[in-house]
């Protein structure tokens, strides 16, 4: 009861402790990720579109289960459909709170599981303007926080905090985030990379309630500002705790993948 | 269920001793079809390959890459039937790679493979993944014919191939494979025991022939062997360490044979969207020259570059480099698609024996006269080629 308390006096009342921007940020991703917790297991579908500047597309289809794991971050298994080319490669993350993640790349064509050095975390993901860690789970840890201000985008209040990537080899020095005051949930990122450039915005759109307690947003588009290039995630079918085998998750799952 | 069109054109620099023919056309047809049922506990697969080469017979294929059931239990697996695994974390040789047998005439760099019967039992464990394989059947190598080209593999008749085993090739052969990782650590432990796949090529004694025509032939010779391997990568940063050793036993005296390296990537190199990595791998043989494989000590010196595109244009270009004799061979791959449907792959090989560094005069020696031991590449002398292959999936 204290604790939600001193939560309650750090996220509203940023008046009183000022100089604590550091912990109101903290506290706002928490509030977040408790929110967003206990959802057990998920599996859902999502079609990938990039688009270049003279407006052409190139799409990619997905399939990605993803596992709660206690005291820890969650596993997930991802694998694509389309390219017909890359049709079965798999991609299996192991993320860690605070150690590096571990990540599995599945070759099907080879039958060749390839350990990837997770360290070229900020390499983009499969040619579009997602770069891995922008696809991984975002654990509380993984940054460190300030909280900057209150702004109303879209229409809807939001916390705007600022968050700094612990890991060295992140291609960012800083991400500005947008999270609405009511759901706790993402509206916008900006991305700033390793010289504090703006590179890169996210914005989620169309978010839908699922378990009357998990709020997915059906799309998500990241805009890159110096290649113009966009890149859009449409998410379908999400389901959650259908009792997902952790076994689904082991490297033996990962050579099964068709 | 989805399947792939290969059309691929094999482009020689010059004729070869016994081939004057540069140009080879080729077709592939892969097809595949996945079942699944049990709510995924249970698994089919089947995969039938075609290969239809216009000048070489010897390189026609129908094979069953895959014809496989999987039974997953709680925390095992059970597979049985026609099925292909790779072992290894190495690039420039595969080492420990041993259940299946290796189709060169497909890629010489030794990764595509015919499919192997095979019933293998895998167990998750806390302390790793322990695969079980009992291998009946044994599949011969396929060497190309006559006409075929690289022409060394036309002096090898595997109609004649010999067998150590009683059992000739219907012997049945016995793996294991404990996997595991520590963090950043994944390393195994193999064992094999069986009919070799690779065999040790023999010339074909017969009194009658004369010697000086070029008419006299190698056949495949099978031994029973005992291969014991291990490999592992650890990854520190952006490096990634790999070490592949094996012992063998079983092929007149023991030997053993390591390649160890790492590659090391560079993410966004000059602010592009490109990775470049770097590898660079040692490859060592105790045979010395009298390894059957060309790596007895050598040093293998690679790049690889991702575009990082919509069309995913990927390139390795890897050297091997022959210490002692002063020989190499270079190898470029490289792939795009074209649209969604389409994929254009590029292959260029060069080789380049001692002979033509000058220390011999290639014309002057008959290729019989030279002793292998001198000279690892000198079967690979005009094979020079280039590859297109165009892939359409259906």
């Amino acid at each position: 009861m204290f604790r939600i308390l001193m939560l309650w006096l750090f996220v509203f009342s940023p008046t009183i402790f000022g100089e604590n921007d550091q912990l109101i940020g903290l506290n706002i991703a928490k509030e977040a990720d408790l929110r967003d917790s206990g959802w057990v297991d998920m599996s859902v579908e999502l079609v990938m579109t990039l688009r270049n500047t003279k407006g052409e597309t190139n799409v990619r289809e997905m399939r990605l289960k993803s596992k709660e794991i206690f005291n820890d971050g969650d596993k997930t298994l991802m694998v694509f459909d389309t390219p017909h080319d890359v049709k079965g490669t798999g991609l299996l993350t192991y993320t860690h709170l605070v150690e590096e993640d571990d990540q599995w790349l599945y070759l099907p064509a080879l039958k060749r599981v390839k350990r990837i050095a997770s360290k070229n975390k900020s390499g983009p993901f499969v040619g579009s303007e997602f770069a891995y860690e922008d696809l991984s789970s975002q654990e509380v840890t993984k940054y460190t926080y300030k909280y900057l201000r209150d702004e109303i985008i879209n229409g809807i209040e939001c916390f705007v905090t600022e968050r700094y990537p612990v890991d060295q080899y992140s291609g960012y020095t800083r991400q500005v985030t947008w999270i609405d005051k009511d759901h706790y949930r993402l509206q916008k990122v900006e991305y700033y990379d390793r010289k504090n450039k703006h590179l890169k915005t996210l914005t989620f759109k169309t978010y839908r309630l699922y378990e009357n307690r998990f709020w997915r947003a059906g799309s998500m588009t990241m805009t890159n500002h110096l290649s113009k290039k966009s890149t859009e995630l449409k998410w379908n079918g999400y389901t959650f705790n259908r009792g997902i085998n952790d076994q689904d998750f082991g490297k033996n799952a990962l050579k099964r993948i068709r | 269920m989805n399947a792939e069109l290969g059309s691929d054109f094999r482009f020689f620099r010059k004729a070869s001793w016994t081939q004057e023919k540069t140009f080879f056309p080729s077709l592939s047809f892969q097809f595949e079809y996945h079942y699944s049922w049990n709510d995924g506990q249970d698994l089919f697969d089947f995969v039938p390959y075609f290969r239809y080469d216009y000048e070489d017979s010897e390189r026609n294929l129908i094979d069953i890459r895959e014809l496989s059931w999987i039974h997953v239990g709680n925390s095992w697996e059970f597979r049985a039937g026609v099925r292909k695994i790779f072992w290894g974390v190495a690039e420039s040789s595969h080492l420990v790679d041993i259940v299946n047998q290796v189709d060169f005439l497909e890629s010489l760099d030794g990764e595509e493979k015919l499919g192997q019967m095979m019933f293998n039992f895998s167990l998750t464990r806390e302390w790793g993944i322990l695969d079980f394989f009992v291998l009946p059947g044994f599949r011969e190598r396929n060497f190309s014919g006559a006409n075929g080209r690289p022409s060394y593999f036309g002096l090898i008749d595997g109609d004649l191939a010999e067998f150590e085993s009683g059992a000739r090739n219907h012997r049945a052969d016995f793996a294991f494979r404990w996997s595991h990782y520590i963090g950043d650590f994944d390393i195994a432990l193999s064992h094999f025991s069986g009919t070799s796949r690779e065999p040790r090529l023999m010339l074909r004694k017969n009194s009658d022939e004369n010697p000086w025509t070029k008419q006299q032939r190698f056949f495949p010779f099978y031994d029973v062997i005992d291969q014991t391997g291990i490999d592992a990568q650890y990854i520190i940063g952006d490096w990634a360490w790999k070490l592949e050793t094996i012992t063998r036993s079983g092929q007149e005296e023991r030997f053993w044979a390591a390649v160890f390296g790492f590659e090391k990537t560079f993410v966004g190199v000059l602010d592009s969207r490109s990775d470049i990595g770097i590898l660079m791998e040692y490859l060592y043989d105790s045979r010395g020259a009298n390894s059957p494989n060309l790596f007895e000590d050598d040093l293998a010196i690679g790049m690889r570059y991702s575009l990082n595109n919509p069309q995913d244009l990927t390139a390795l270009v890897l050297g091997v480099y022959d210490v002692e004799n002063r020989e190499y061979f270079l190898n470029l791959e490289a792939s795009t698609r074209l649209g969604s449907k389409w994929k254009l792959i590029l292959e260029v090989s060069i080789f380049r024996s001692r002979e033509r560094n000058g220390i011999l005069d290639q014309d002057q020696i008959p290729w019989y006269m030279r002793s292998p031991s001198d000279s690892e590449l000198f079967l690979f002398e005009d094979e020079d080629f280039v590859r297109l292959q165009f892939m359409r999936y259906l």
